[in-house]
């Protein structure tokens, strides 16, 4: 097998599809392709082969920066002490309504 | 990290999988977790492709445009699954490029029941009732499986299983309904494909190596000869509705224990199977292998293309 030979894989590509319009592109998987318009085109045939979508985005997975889920702590838990951030923090009366 | 502190995150590890909360790809993780699940889900991507290969053996020689349609869609499912699958496996660290070389050389093992061939039309029926039915018991499970990208991916290809199934079965009905010689077809491929489909669903628990830690992780959840009596119990009434004899004299509705009976598997041939012995080992690896390289070019060709239009940007953009 050619593993000594310099080939260039193709990059990793992160799936993006709307599945309706008036709903928001959801993460779908990714997949290898040598451009953007590979991708694509890529991405519609293992993604959508049912319908599934009505628009996809495609980004090469090297240009996403994601969060360490080690430093979730002091990511994350600055929200969690802040309750009056939440409409049940509030204290009112039942009489009052539509509120 | 000392002995006591990974101990320790393994313990978080293992409490967290019991609440039926998921593993994404940047949690912590035990080297195990990730080295087993690795080895499944590639041997699964890997099973997915090379079971495109028995199929696509049909495609040029189905019986009408409505069959070979299907197929088609069928086999270009199987290829989207084993694409789902390789990018969830990639998660955890391993190139698309290290697992393709694992299958070529050898060094990974897929589902033994690809190394026998299709020798009739009837096969392609076959193998979509039994070997997609038995593949759709093992996977259903697997939706709630207790790593994230291996579940969503199992999602998808259990909402598509279905569709595969019914036309295989939907192929055995029309034989099982037409002149004699094709009924005959049909019992001759049920003959063939039971025993294979049966073993499909790996070893008695008894012989099964990974099945205890596999529970616990939720690889698994129910055990191999569970699911098996599970296909048994489900499989043998649609054999009576085609009409054809499920190859086992032993079989028999036990009315005690509200399921069949069955008789001996021959572990010896799954053995050799798994072996690299079945009658067609060598000859899908040759067809899988001359296939990736002789795309290699293409690949290269796509690639410099993309690289050169990507140089002309950049020029234009200076």
């Amino acid at each position: 097998m050619s593993t000594d030979k310099k080939t260039k894989n193709w990059p990793l590509w992160e799936i993006f599809v709307r599945s309706k319009n008036g709903l928001e592109h959801r993460h779908f998987g990714s997949l290898h392709a040598a451009d953007a318009d590979m991708a694509l085109e890529n991405a519609r045939d293992v993604y959508t082969r049912r319908s599934e979508g009505v628009s996809i985005w495609v980004v090469e997975s090297i240009n996403i920066t994601a969060s360490n889920p080690e430093h979730n702590g002091e990511m994350f838990e600055p929200a969690a002490d802040k309750v009056y951030r939440h409409p049940t923090f509030y204290e009112l009366p039942d009489e009052v309504k539509h509120m | 990290m000392s002995d006591k502190e990974i101990k320790n995150l393994e313990d978080i590890f293992e409490a967290k999988i019991a609440r039926d909360e998921k593993i994404e790809p940047k949690d912590w993780m035990p080297e195990k977790y990730r080295k087993t699940h690795i080895r499944q889900m590639s041997q699964h991507a890997h099973s997915e492709i090379v079971g495109m290969l028995p199929e696509g053996n049909w495609i040029t020689r189905a019986p009408s445009l409505r069959r070979k349609v299907a197929l088609l869609a069928k086999v270009q499912d199987e290829a989207g699954h084993g694409l789902y699958l390789y990018s969830a496996t990639e998660t955890l660290g391993i190139s698309r490029e290290e697992m393709y070389n694992q299958l070529h050389s050898g060094k990974a093992k897929y589902s033994s029941i690809f190394n026998y061939p299709t020798i009739t039309w009837a096969d392609i029926g076959a193998i979509g009732w039994l070997v997609d039915g038995a593949a759709i018991i093992n996977q259903v499970p697997l939706c709630s499986t207790s790593f994230g990208p291996y579940a969503r991916a199992m999602v998808r290809v259990c909402k598509e299983e279905s569709f595969h199934q019914r036309q295989g079965y939907e192929i055995m009905l029309t034989l099982c309904n037409g002149t004699p010689e094709q009924k005959a077809m049909a019992q001759d491929a049920l003959d063939r494909w039971w025993w294979p489909s049966l073993m499909m669903l790996g070893p008695t628990d008894d012989a099964s190596t990974h099945t205890e830690q596999s529970m616990k992780w939720k690889l698994k959840r129910k055990t191999n000869d569970e699911l098996r009596q599970q296909f048994i119990d489900q499989t043998v009434p649609q054999a009576d509705i085609l009409g054809i004899t499920v190859p086992d004299k032993d079989l028999k509705w036990n009315e005690e224990t509200g399921h069949y009976d069955f008789g001996a598997i021959d572990w010896d041939e799954f053995w050799q199977v798994v072996k690299g012995h079945g009658p067609c080992n060598k000859e899908r690896m040759q067809t899988r292998v001359s296939a990736w390289e002789g795309g290699e070019w293409v690949r290269d060709a796509a690639m410099a293309y993309a690289e050169k239009q990507a140089d002309k940007k950049v020029r234009k953009a200076g």
